[in-house]
This record gives structure tokens, C-alpha cells and sequence, in this order.
């Protein structure tokens, strides 16, 4: 009785392990492989377009992007988008956040429900793209920062979050004589580190992907982000149109560039997943707490 | 002493009606403080909702929205006559629903899985590669999956290629095009929800598996009655909150990946509705289309959210 458990508890850790290991290596590989490419020549590309480990390596991919001067300014573009948005936004938030925890202020009940609102029913797009028209944010930097300014979902994070922070510490500042403000910015931000730095995380992987805002507002070349420059270069769909000659795209921009392209723009992102993997579970976790 | 509580409310009544400017006065840094949030959501999300009035105008660039003529319901109902309104609409569901049924269960029985193996390195590394995709854009995986599917130099394609196939055109293909969508959907998301699903399992008690192996509970039974109900009321949230979004699909996703030959399967609310506005210019009829869908929407999403209470949840938001 007991052996006959033991291999099926066996059986099931073999077959799951199997399961787990399959969907690890398909999650993996196309990236591992866009990596690869990225690093070889565009010969031993061709010879080899399935490859893991890249073959003659080199680095004329890495070169030619990096001296395309409207690469260059689209990383600028992408930086400051990132960098002044999610800061902004983070600023935004917390303003918002902190006299509604609580509910400091009257009337926040309505409040909560102007903002929740949004939630459940847009204008859509093209009234959306109209006032920014009319605000003259089309083709500025600012059209991809001041409308999604706010995330209701990361407003209702830290909302909740500040609700828990207890009574007592903003009381004993208040009796030392201290104002909201510095209570807010002194005490209650410190306090609220975990959470900021989740949102900002939120913010900032979005700000870096933005694509859709970036293509409906933006049109001049020198204004490009990351994103608009990519979808240029890699979905090029001469090659879907055309089966019978499929290197005719690859003359325009080889696949080893655009793999190269591909790898470039998402470097960052990788390279902060160590802290995003930390935070975002957490993230979630804070998420959780509010159910 | 009823006395002193009466006199108590009456006081506390009075003080509620003056209190509000007092109050205001005397914490005007907390209000000041709301003001720039305030008045982003007037800008971006009430000037839209003012905006739709331009689906029920003959809407001139020239004379602007106040002064554009009113047509009444004209645009709704050239909607209603028009086909590629129906298609529009049945893809944008269709491709919904398919993305529920598939990719719904897909991270509960991951999660499932993932529980059960004890080797925690493991269990870590293959949580950190499979939720890595979802931090990739649209614009990177479209990329990858023109890259995976190209007719030429494409993986499944070298396969086909190996066992005697002619090679097929996926992206250009009708009959793929939904697939194509609901798998890359299920690449992307599968590790995050995933996650989502583990992160509620920490909060279980290992005791509660401990002592239900001391009692004979083999590894089926040990899912059944501790792991699945301890994330029911997740399922349940995020079960409704898909429903709920049945409308949305995403613009990123489908605009990277489509191209007129799959428009009859693969346009969606998104893709037509600025497809018919910013490249057509039709702004007053497009914002129809836009208007629309939102009702709808909202429908769902309240109705999901009421579901949600009705079920002992918290509801969505």
C-alpha cells in the first residue's frame, strides 16, 4: 500500500516537473533566441535562424543601430518620458491619495466616486484625442505624460495602503505642531516606501511600453519613442505579404538588427527585473489586501 | 440625559452645515492638495465624456464642437446598417470569449502545479521565467511572433518545412489569425496571473496540508479541498473582471499583428474605431462607434461588479 503511494506521488512530481519545464522553456526561448541573433552575423543568421547560443559573434548589429541618430534620440524620448512621467505620476497620486484615505476631507465620499467613475465608462478614443488636440499637446512629449498622468487602479493601491498607516502617528505630529503637508512628506511618505515603489515600478514599465498614445499623438520623427521605432523597424510586413521572396525584407532592415533593435530597447527592463520581480509581487500582494 | 443627547445631535447637525468652509479653512493645505487630481480627471476623462455629444452632431473641424450641427441619432443608425459594424463586433467578442475559455484556466492549474513542487529553487526559477514576458511590449513580442512565424526562417515553419509541408503564411491566413492572438495573449499573461494566484496561496497555513496527509489525503485530494478553495474568491474576482472587459481587447496587441487580409476575423472595436477616426478622419461617426462600445462596457462592468457582491466579494473595485 505504502510503495503503491510512493510511485504515484513520484509519477505526478515526474510529470509535473516535465509540465513546468516545457512552459519555462516556451516562455524563454523566443527570447533567448532574439538574443542570439542579435550577437551574430547575419550569415551564420540565415544558416542557423533557430539558434540558442549566437554563432560568429559580432557586434556590426549593435553598431549600426547605435550610430542611427534616430535611435538615439527615441532612447532620449523614451528616458525623459519614463523618468519626468513616473515621477509625476507618483507625485500625482500620493497628492491625491493621502486627503482621501481616512476621508480627511468632506465630501469624499463624491469624490471617490468622480474618480472610480472613470473605472466603468470613457469617452473613448477619439474625444480623448481631441482634447489633447485642443490642450496643442499633439507632437509634444508632454502627450505621452500629462494624459495618462494617473492610474486609478495604482490611486486605489495606495489609497488603501495609507488607510492602514495608524491614527496615532499623524496625531502625535499634528500635537507637535506639524502641518498636512509636512506631515504628508515627512512622515507619511517615508512610511508609504513599499507601496511607492511598486507603483512607481507600475508607472514606470508603462511608461517605457506606452505605444498606443506615443502613435496616435505623436508624428514627428524627432519626437519618436522607443516603441514607434521598433514596430518601424520589426514588423516590417513586407514578409508576411511575401512568401515567395522572403529575404526581400531583410535587405531593408536584417533580421540580426532588428533582433539587436529588440534587444536594445528592452535591456532596461530586464535589467530591472530583479527589483520589479521583488516589488511587483508585492504589489500584488497589497492589491490582495484591499479584497 | 436625553435631554444632553438631543442637544448633542442638534449641535452636531448645525456643525455639519457650517463646518464645511470652516473645515476648509482651517485644512486647506489637504484640499489644495486634491486640486491637481482633481482637475486631471475633469480634463482627461470628463472633457472626452462631454466630448461623445460629436456622435450625435455633424461634427466641422472648422466651427468646433459647440457649434457643429446637432443629426440627432444619424450616425447610429448608418451604424446599425453598416456591416462591417456587425463584424467589428462579433470579432471583438469572439476573440474575448476565446481568450477566456483558453487562457481563463491556464494559470489556476499552473499555479496548482507550481504548488506542489517542494525543490524551491524550482519553483522560483520557473516562476521568474514564465511571468517574464509580461513585462515585454506589444510592439517586442509582435516582433517575436513575426520572427517565430515567418514563412521562411520562422521555427514552426522550419518544422513544417522538415516534415514534407509547404510552408504557411499564419499572419496572412484567416483561419489562424484569432489563434494567433489567443496563444501570443496566453504567452504573455499566463506567469502573471499566475503569480497572482500564488501570491493568494502564501497565505495558506502549510499546517493545513500537513495535517490533511497525516490523515490519508493524497495529492488530488490535498488540491481539491485546501488549494482550490483558498483561491476561490480569487478565480471569482478575476473571472468577473474578464467578463467585465469583455469589450476591451486591447489596441497594442491586434494593431501589431493584423494586416488587411485578416480584417474580416481580426478588427476590433480599438483598431476600427481609429482606423474610421484618425486615419479616415470620420470623427463624429467614429466617436459613435467609440460611444457604443462604451455603453456596453459599462453594462458589463457593472453588472460583473454586481455579480461579484452578489457572491460575497468584495466586487472589483
Amino acid at each position: 500500500m505504502k510503495i503503491r503511494k510512493n510511485s504515484y506521488e513520484k509519477a505526478f512530481d515526474i510529470v509535473n516537473y516535465t509540465i513546468l519545464s516545457i512552459l519555462g522553456i516556451i516562455c524563454l526561448y523566443p527570447i533567448i533566441n532574439v538574443f542570439a541573433i542579435s550577437f551574430s552575423s547575419y550569415p551564420a543568421y540565415v544558416r542557423h535562424p533557430l539558434m540558442i547560443f549566437p554563432r560568429e559573434i559580432e557586434l556590426t548589429s549593435y553598431e549600426r543601430i547605435f550610430t542611427n541618430p534616430l535611435l538615439i534620440s527615441s532612447y532620449k524620448n523614451t528616458v525623459f518620458v519614463t523618468i519626468v512621467g513616473t515621477l509625476n505620476s507618483l507625485l500625482l497620486t500620493v497628492m491625491t491619495a493621502y486627503p482621501l484615505a481616512k476621508s480627511k476631507v468632506r465630501g469624499s465620499r463624491g469624490i471617490m466616486l468622480y474618480i472610480i467613475f472613470t473605472m466603468f465608462f470613457n469617452g473613448g478614443i477619439i474625444p480623448t484625442y481631441m482634447v489633447v488636440k485642443t490642450l496643442n499637446l499633439l507632437d509634444t512629449l508632454w502627450a505621452l505624460i500629462l494624459p495618462t498622468a494617473m492610474s486609478t487602479y495604482n490611486f486605489i493601491i495606495v489609497r488603501n495602503f495609507l488607510e492602514t498607516i495608524p491614527d496615532s502617528i499623524e496625531e502625535s505630529a499634528k500635537i507637535d505642531g506639524a502641518g498636512h503637508i509636512r506631515i504628508l512628506f515627512e512622515l507619511v511618505i517615508p512610511l508609504s516606501k513599499p507601496v511607492l515603489a511598486t507603483i512607481a515600478l507600475f508607472y514606470a514599465v508603462a511608461n517605457w511600453n506606452r505605444f498606443f498614445e506615443s502613435y496616435m499623438y505623436i508624428t514627428q520623427r524627432s519626437k519618436w519613442t522607443l516603441t514607434l521605432l521598433l514596430r518601424e523597424i520589426v514588423s516590417d510586413n513586407a514578409d508576411i505579404m511575401n512568401v515567395t521572396d522572403p529575404t526581400a525584407a531583410d535587405t531593408v532592415f536584417p533580421k540580426t538588427m532588428q533582433c539587436a533593435t529588440i534587444v536594445a530597447t528592452t535591456l532596461p527592463i530586464l535589467f530591472s527585473y530583479p527589483f520589479l520581480q521583488r516589488y511587483f509581487i508585492k504589489g500584488i500582494m497589497l492589491g490582495a489586501v484591499k479584497g | 440625559m436625553s435631554s444632553v443627547a438631543v442637544k448633542n445631535v442638534k449641535s452636531s447637525g448645525l456643525k455639519k452645515q457650517k463646518g464645511v468652509l470652516e473645515h476648509i479653512m482651517l485644512n486647506k493645505s489637504l484640499y489644495i492638495l486634491l486640486v491637481p487630481g482633481l482637475i486631471y480627471y475633469l480634463i482627461f476623462y470628463y472633457f472626452p465624456m462631454y466630448g461623445v455629444t460629436m456622435a450625435f452632431k455633424d461634427f466641422d473641424m472648422f466651427s468646433g464642437l459647440f457649434s457643429s450641427e446637432w443629426v440627432g441619432l444619424l450616425h447610429f443608425k448608418n451604424l446599425f446598417t453598416s456591416e462591417t459594424f456587425f463584424k467589428v463586433f462579433r470579432n471583438s467578442i469572439l476573440i474575448s470569449i476565446y481568450k477566456l475559455f483558453f487562457n481563463f484556466p491556464v494559470p489556476i492549474v499552473l499555479a496548482i502545479l507550481l504548488n506542489e513542487v517542494k525543490n524551491i529553487y524550482f519553483k522560483k526559477s520557473i516562476q521568474t521565467i514564465v511571468y517574464l514576458p509580461y513585462f515585454l511590449s506589444w510592439v517586442v513580442i509582435a516582433g517575436i511572433v513575426i520572427n517565430l512565424l515567418s514563412p521562411s526562417t520562422g521555427v514552426v515553419n522550419t518544422l513544417l518545412k522538415s516534415m514534407g509541408h509547404e510552408p504557411i503564411n499564419f499572419l496572412a491566413n484567416k483561419s489562424y489569425f484569432r489563434s494567433i492572438i489567443v496563444l501570443s495573449d496566453l504567452w504573455r499573461t499566463m506567469g502573471w496571473n499566475t503569480v497572482i494566484y500564488l501570491a493568494a496561496l502564501t497565505g495558506v497555513d502549510p499546517e493545513l496540508y500537513e495535517s490533511a496527509r497525516i490523515d490519508g489525503a493524497g495529492r488530488f485530494h490535498q488540491i481539491t479541498r485546501i488549494t482550490l478553495p483558498c483561491i476561490r474568491s480569487t478565480i471569482i474576482v478575476l473571472l468577473l473582471l474578464k467578463v467585465g472587459n469583455i469589450m476591451n481587447n486591447g489596441f497594442e496587441q491586434i494593431f501589431m499583428l493584423y494586416n488587411p487580409m485578416v480584417y474580416e476575423v481580426g478588427d476590433v472595436f480599438e483598431t476600427y474605431v481609429y482606423r474610421l477616426g484618425l486615419v479616415e478622419a470620420r470623427y463624429d461617426f467614429s466617436t459613435a462607434v467609440g460611444l457604443f462600445k462604451s455603453v456596453i462596457a459599462f453594462i458589463m462592468l457593472v453588472g460583473a461588479n454586481t455579480l461579484a457582491r452578489k457572491f460575497g466579494e468584495r466586487g472589483i473595485f
